[in-house]
């Protein structure tokens, strides 16, 4: 039962695949399709960055991590959030679980924030992949746009968020 | 890139295994556990993102969001960008399509932008790591960039 409830939102798209199936057969294959295509991606991508945060917790100490991405870690710890974010690969849902880990450790709110931002939008190889698809202008002024905007955003939501949420994030992220 | 970062993966594993065996188990157990953790709504985020490019295909996209379609066609293209959820692998070289089958850079711009910051399918994976309302905050937040981020764009590569 514990596993029908943890999985109660999969199960129950499921079911809506099925129904569809039998609406409209070519609709539904071809959602089949796109699915099969998104888990072939998570397959290739999700274990080195699993296994690379299991090796980041192991081996790098906490005081290493405050050091240079924690409270007093200043413009370092920025570039370090920007650079870590964008040299990384695969969907933004691979993101959360390093940012627990970058938490654990004790790295600063706002640095796990740019680093959540600089995932998002500013990966490299997402970047050389848009600079051939749709040009340099477009790619160019994106990053442009987007490098002091994730700062930007990540200070605004940093200022808003309460203490105490921040300490109950920072709680939720040891279970993780 | 894929290669790239199998390789250094595997580099570092091999290290960590020489230096000390005992400490690589548990990095490899906590990764597994990391993994589990959000297997489930990864698993649901999967399905539902078939459904939802299943109805979303280029050529629905595409006319939705042409030149002409101005301020409306850009915030229509944020919020599909804001909900679907596409590989770039396969985003990139879509958008290319869209703006050859006529559709604005300005669209575009918001299309892209939003959906690479704004994730409404990975609401609940996000959830579980900020919080309600962080997470309702942050993509609030990057909505609206992604329409500012198109802004620019049709200004600088338009030239609207």
């Amino acid at each position: 039962m514990k596993i029908v409830k943890k999985y109660r939102f999969f199960l129950f798209l499921v079911l809506v695949f099925l129904i569809l199936f039998f609406i409209n057969k070519d609709f539904g294959i071809n959602a089949l399709k796109i699915t099969g295509h998104s888990l072939k991606e998570m397959a290739l991508v999700i274990p080195p960055i699993f296994i690379l945060l299991g090796l980041l917790d192991v081996w790098v100490p906490r005081e290493t991590m405050v050091k240079y991405m924690g409270e007093k870690s200043g413009v370092i710890g920025i570039l370090l959030a920007l650079i870590l974010g964008s040299a990384a690969a695969g969907p933004l849902y691979g993101a959360f679980p390093v940012a627990a880990v970058f938490m654990k450790k004790g790295v600063k709110f706002s640095n796990v924030l740019i680093f959540i931002g600089a995932w998002s939008t500013t990966k490299i190889p997402m970047f050389l992949f848009e600079l051939t698809s749709l040009g340099s202008a477009f790619a160019l002024t994106r990053l442009f746009v987007d490098i002091p905007g994730i700062i930007i955003i990540a200070f605004i939501l940093t200022k808003i968020t309460p203490k105490a949420s921040v300490e109950k994030i920072y709680k939720q992220a040891e279970k993780m | 890139m894929n290669i790239a970062l199998y390789v250094v993966t595997g580099i570092l594993l091999l290290l960590s295994f020489w230096k000390d065996k005992k400490k690589t188990i548990k990095a490899l157990k906590k990764a597994w556990k990391s993994f589990e953790n959000i297997l489930p709504q990864l698993l649901g985020i999967l399905v539902l993102v078939g459904l939802l490019l299943a109805v979303f295909n280029a050529d629905v996209i595409s006319s939705i969001i042409g030149t002409e379609s101005g301020w409306f066609g850009v915030f229509i293209s944020a919020v599909v960008g804001s909900i679907t959820l596409i590989p770039g692998f396969v985003a990139f070289p879509t958008a290319a399509l869209l703006l050859e089958n006529g559709a604005g850079y300005m669209q575009i711009g918001a299309f892209v932008s939003s959906l690479m910051m704004v994730g409404v399918i990975t609401f609940p994976v996000e959830i579980k790591y900020f919080g309600k309302r962080l997470t309702m905050i942050r993509n609030v937040f990057a909505f609206f960039f992604s329409l500012f981020v198109a802004f620019v764009i049709g200004k600088v590569v338009g030239g609207v």
